[in-house]
């Protein structure tokens, strides 16, 4: 049986065909077109932690294909709060779905619930630790939007020490001789373990400005009040990390700014309305990618 | 060997650990929790072996060590020798070797790991590196060196 714990369990060509199966599926995904190929299926999205977009998106993606869906969005309404262990849970579970959507506050849950688990587990995010399907709908957005993956420069832009997205799409991108920029403040930087690994160029930068004129794609995401012990410290990087419409005329006219959302004020909303803007359309992207691996998981056993 | 052996009386019978990395000795006797033991133990410090270098060595008497003790035993200085004496000569010589998987020996340092928040989970860390020992949870991935590893 297949899980999804971490995009290190898939290789390129898996990888490959879920983006190839998730743009054949983009009719069906907006609703143009209608699909019964999960007829009957049931996915059930356990979230222990709160997570709309990620909940919506799966919910979305197996209602599209035909299927049903069960499921909590808060662990308050479960007996998680009796005391009820993980294990426990995802045995349960198992036995009334096809398969689990695990969205869980610590690091290595969906490791666990694989181990007990019969049916797939497919990690929704383990708190600091994996997230992959976001990063394959990352992967699938820049591909869609650029055209290609190898060979792009990359540049990633905001929190690079604690931000799990950009840890495991720079993973991934490495397979795929990415060139990668890495811009924040030294102390929210890219940390050792991340380009301990990388095997292709990669270069730090404070400013921007130093690289924009190069990048093919800018992944930007938020940097979090919480991290900053002083309010005064975060509203000095918040500021030199802020984008906006005339910042980005240097930048190439095909280059894509993505961002895993929600954003505070990191992009301005001026930029919404640029060529430069992929950041809805890759939100959306979360439910053609989600069908795509629920069909390769649960899909092609109908009676 | 012999002069060493005589230093301290020879045991009848029991697990001789040898070859302990120098200044290591102390440290196995606590996390093996041998002083806990009913059974005399004694550690031999800064001890000449034959190839001229120091070693550590832990005489253990009346009894063998468990196979959870071997892997610590092994995490904490891989290149120990076990011996094993019945009547006062060596009945079996053992080299320790780190197990690929490293099952209920080790906490995770990560207080996020699943494995240190779920009842009834057991600990397991794939060994990356034999010689700098480096260790990884296979739960929440971090990776562990020789000296952050806190035994269970």
């Amino acid at each position: 049986m297949k899980h999804v714990v971490s995009i290190e369990d898939l290789d390129n060509k898996r990888i490959m065909n879920i983006l190839k199966r998730a743009k054949q599926l983009l009719p069906i995904a907006k609703g143009k077109k209608i699909s019964k190929a999960l007829d009957g299926k049931i996915l059930a999205t356990c979230f222990f932690e709160p997570s709309t977009r990620t909940r919506l998106s799966f919910e979305s993606a197996i209602h599209r294909l035909g299927g049903n869906c069960i499921g909590f969005a808060d662990p308050s309404a479960t007996s998680h709060l009796k005391g009820e262990t993980l294990t426990d849970a995802i045995k349960m579970v198992a036995g009334y779905s096809d398969a689990i959507v695990l969205r869980h506050p610590m690091e290595g849950s969906a490791k666990l619930a694989s181990e007990m688990s019969e049916v797939p587990i497919i990690n929704g995010g383990d708190g600091a630790g994996q997230h992959p399907t976001q990063t394959l709908l990352d992967l699938f957005t820049i591909n869609e939007e650029i055209g290609k993956l190898e060979g792009l420069n990359v540049g990633m832009l905001g929190d690079l020490r604690y931000g799990r997205t950009v840890h495991s799409l720079s993973q991934a991108l490495n397979r795929f001789k990415t060139n990668f920029f890495f811009i924040s403040p030294e102390s929210l930087k890219m940390p050792a373990h991340v380009t301990d690994e990388l095997n292709n160029k990669w270069s730090t930068h404070e400013s921007l400005e130093d690289v924009l004129e190069k990048l093919d794609v800018l992944y930007v995401t938020r940097i979090q009040k919480e991290r900053f012990p002083d309010i005064e410290d975060y509203k000095k990087v918040a500021g030199a990390y802020k984008i906006d419409a005339e910042l980005l005329q240097t930048a190439k006219t095909k280059m894509r700014i993505l961002h895993p959302l929600p954003r505070v004020d990191e992009i301005s909303t001026d930029v919404d309305d640029t060529k430069h803007a992929a950041y809805f359309r890759q939100a959306f992207n979360g439910v053609p990618v989600r069908m795509a691996l629920l069909e390769e998981l649960i899909g092609g056993k109908n009676e | 060997m012999s002069e060493n052996l005589l230093r301290v009386q020879p045991i009848r019978n029991g697990t001789v650990i040898d070859h302990i990395k120098k200044g290591r000795g102390r440290k196995i006797l606590k996390v093996l929790n041998l002083s806990e033991s009913e059974t005399t133990i004694s550690l031999l410090m800064n001890v000449t072996s034959k190839k001229k270098k120091k070693k550590d060595i832990i005489k253990v008497e009346d009894r063998e060590l468990s196979e959870n003790e071997t892997e610590k035993l092994a995490l904490l200085s891989p290149d120990a020798r076990i011996n094993i004496i019945r009547n006062y000569a060596v009945a079996e010589k053992k080299k320790i070797d780190i197990p690929r998987i490293i099952v209920g020996t080790v906490y995770c340092s990560n207080d996020s790991c699943i494995s240190n928040n779920e009842r009834g989970a057991t600990s397991k860390f794939k060994l990356l590196d034999s010689e700098n020992i480096t260790i990884k949870c296979i739960y929440c991935r971090r990776k562990i060196k020789e000296d952050e590893i806190n035994f269970l």
